[in-house]
């Protein structure tokens, strides 16, 4: 049933296979939610409400944080060190939960009889859900429906250890299908013109929150609340009434998003969204996904969401070089980066590209670069292979030119590196930094311009052996 | 003239640590009048020749301060930022790195109702050469002119300052607006600053991905902009969705481009540099015109 579907990217889906968009904000192109309904659609419930009151320290972080650390052993691909710390679908619907938004029964299982069991004591129709930090799940056969247990278990099969988009699924959440009327989008993020909070709220749910905007803006309703007072009763109101939610549920969309809010501040999120937020047959409210990512900047204070944090494969460089207090991002280039500071850094990649070539990564050790910080740097940037020149570009302020010359130096005199170096310093004492580095087996050169052709040059030369 | 800081700016430093006391000397060596700093406890004794308080409104009192530089370490930055604003100061510049957007968006709602002018976060200070500097930006680099020059680096304002005053391009002001999503002074409002300023007769606008303040500075110069300007994007090589050191500088979906920004500062007639060394000639065809 879900091949038919195929062309349908998603990331939840209601009874009968129907995939909607996995709302994750990602720029794909995103479903037009299907209007057809399943036959045997049943009527979700209140029950996950039961097991919530039940056991609110069920859903709690503090379990999941050993199921997390399970993930962690297998070595679970995902989160970005180089921006804000994502959640999957499972873990933002448990903080929603734990903030009074109703979300469907659902569990996680990482194996197929794990998935068996959960559709059974979820005792219903289910989705099971790849938990991967990419957007188009469903298009990539991440998402199935299963109408019983067995079902569950052969969706789990199929879809564990799937590779999307180069990330092997390791987890599945199994979750009881809702009985959808309608779709909703609600979302908070940042504003960063207006320096707010901006709340959005559409009845154009299940779809791309960009594609909405770009093509039809008037069909999302804005609201800038206070970072002070937080979302007012009223302002919530005037949302829901803007956004044209019909009677029957607008209160309770307004106290969702009053609710979403109170997630988004209290999870320092730099983004939170429930797409689709449906509505039910039995007019009742359920959060279809989910999606939360935290400012990365706040994790000294979110200790529990920082336990989430997945580092992938390629992302290791990224998070050691993070240890060491550089900012790193690998790039598919040839030329190794090496700067101080992020702008002159970005602007050393820049010239790279202006030059004919493509770099290899972007590297800006922060503020000065005395020899242990070039030593480390080196060491990152040499660890990709596709490496085949490096060019160091440095500006001597506080630290000085000649002082930052020694240190290369010494570098390369105790630790000569694989390829070519080509140093560019700029800046206080630059002059005196070049003549030290004049006899050096290195090219230096005095702008940036010329240290990026060089670079690019050597780059594109046969290995040196 | 000049803006924001001049030979009676009077500055306290909140953070007299490592860093902060680097770099008070370095301003002190430079000039600028450093009369105090906080440090809760300490009143009334001094530190490397400052005289400590342990409050803002106590410094503010006894030294007549009309500006804060900011080097506590992130968590504290946010009750800094908002002491200093509640002692009633004119300036605020805040160098701390690493401030959660959650609080930056708290002390922008603060600004939004006093009279205070916050510069940064993330971001190397303000310096109006031959007057006073505050930040920790390598003063040799910089001289007195006539150039307003607004930049969301930190090096590499060092190195445009460095460029320019080679090229015998002083500057009136150099205010380095932070790398931070959400800071004090955006580029569009340092922009007008400049743009008001007698001293100034040309502006240099270096923005980089993400956001869209760049966007916004060249649409005010479009309408109101009273000398000529040069801009430089950096990151035009960037991928989207990686976040370039900077916490500010990152595309997302189709927001915060460089070609975006290129297009709204050709737009509106401001040459956009391909790289920083073809700023100084830039600047000296625009002064020409």
């Amino acid at each position: 049933m879900l091949d038919a579907e195929a062309p349908r990217d998603g990331g939840c889906v209601s009874e009968v296979g129907r995939v909607v968009a996995d709302g994750d904000g990602d720029g794909e192109t995103k479903a037009v939610p299907s209007r057809k309904r399943g036959d045997d659609a049943r009527v979700e419930t209140a029950r996950q409400e039961d097991r919530l009151t039940a056991s609110p320290r069920d859903r709690g972080i503090e379990e999941r944080g050993e199921s997390m650390g399970r993930g962690n052993e297998r070595h679970q691909p995902t989160i970005s060190s180089n921006g804000p710390v994502k959640l999957h679908e499972y873990q933002a619907k448990q903080l929603l939960a734990r903030a009074g938004i109703p979300i469907p029964d659902g569990r996680l299982a990482t194996t197929a009889d794990e998935a068996e069991r959960a559709a059974r004591a979820i005792g219903a129709s289910v989705a099971v859900k790849a938990q991967v930090h990419v957007g188009g799940r469903g298009k990539a056969g991440g998402i199935r429906i299963a109408k019983t247990p067995a079902e569950a278990r052969d969706a789990a099969k199929a879809i564990l250890g799937l590779e999307i988009k180069g990330l092997r699924v390791e987890k599945v959440y199994v979750e009881r299908a809702a009985d959808v009327d309608r779709e909703l989008y609600l979302g908070i993020t940042l504003d960063r013109d207006r320096r707010r909070p901006v709340v959005m709220l559409s009845t154009v749910g299940g779809m791309d929150i960009e594609q909405v905007a770009a093509t039809d803006p008037d069909k999302i309703a804005r609201g800038w609340p206070s970072p002070l007072l937080g979302l007012l009763p009223f302002e919530a109101r005037a949302l829901a009434f803007e956004a044209g939610v019909p009677e029957p549920q607008r209160d309770a969309v307004a106290d969702i998003a009053r609710k979403l809010f109170t997630v988004y501040v209290q999870t320092d999120a730099s983004l939170v969204e429930i797409n689709p937020l449906f509505v039910q047959k039995d007019r009742s409210l359920l959060a279809g996904d989910a999606k939360l990512d935290v400012d990365d900047n706040a994790l000294y204070r979110q200790p529990e969401l920082a336990k989430l944090k997945e580092i992938s494969r390629d992302e290791e460089a990224e998070e050691k070089a993070r240890a060491l207090g550089f900012s790193y991002v690998q790039l598919d280039g040839d030329v190794g980066i090496i700067g101080n500071g992020a702008g002159l850094v970005m602007s050393t990649l820049d010239a790279v590209k202006l030059a004919g070539g493509r770099a290899a990564n972007f590297l800006d050790v922060g503020g000065g670069a005395k020899e242990e910080v070039v030593r480390s740097a080196l060491e990152i940037v040499l660890a990709n292979p596709r490496v085949r020149s490096v060019l160091i570009n440095i500006f001597g302020g506080i630290t000085r030119g000649d002082e930052v010359a020694k240190g290369i130096l010494a570098v390369i005199a105790t630790h000569p590196p694989r390829v070519p170096l080509v140093i560019r310093l700029s800046g206080t004492e630059a002059e005196a930094g070049r003549k030290l580095l004049a006899s050096a087996p290195l090219e230096s050169r005095e702008t940036m311009d010329d240290a990026a052709k060089e670079a690019v040059r050597l780059a594109k030369e046969p290995v040196r052996v | 003239m000049s803006v924001l800081l001049d030979r009676n700016t009077r500055v306290v430093v909140q953070g007299l640590g490592r860093e902060g006391s680097f770099h008070a000397a370095r301003m002190k060596e430079y000039g600028t009048k450093v009369v105090g700093a906080t440090k809760p406890g300490k009143g009334g004794t001094t530190q490397e020749g400052v005289p400590l308080f342990d409050t803002m409104a106590q410094a503010v009192d006894a030294t007549d301060a009309n500006t804060s530089i900011v080097f506590v370490p992130a968590p504290f930055a946010m009750d800094a930022m908002l002491e200093a604003i509640d002692a009633g100061i004119d300036l605020v510049i805040a160098i701390t790195e690493g401030i959660p957007v959650a609080d930056m968006l708290k002390v922008a709602a603060v600004l939004e109702t006093s009279g205070t002018t916050l510069v940064g976060p993330n971001g190397p200070g303000a310096i109006t050469p031959g007057q006073a500097k505050v930040g920790i930006m390598p003063a040799e680099n910089f001289s007195p002119g006539g150039i307003g020059f607004v930049s969301r680096s930190g090096t590499l304002t060092y190195e445009i300052a460095d460029l320019l005053t080679r090229a015998g391009l002083g500057q009136s002001t150099c205010i380095g607006v932070g790398g931070d999503p959400v800071v004090g002074l955006p580029t569009p409002d340092a922009v007008r600053l400049l743009n008001e300023d007698p001293a100034t007769e040309a502006i240099v606008i270096v923005g980089e991905i993400g956001g869209s303040a760049e966007e916004h500075a060249a649409e005010y110069l479009r309408a109101e902009g009273k000398k000529p300007a040069v801009a430089f994007i950096a990151g035009r090589s960037a991928p989207p969705g990686k976040r370039m050191g900077h916490a500010g500088a990152i595309v997302s979906g189709n927001q915060g481009t460089a070609e975006s920004k290129v297009r709204a500062f050709e737009e509106a007639g401001i040459p956009v540099a391909n790289a920083p060394s073809e700023i100084p000639d830039l600047v000296k065809q625009a002064l020409r015109r």
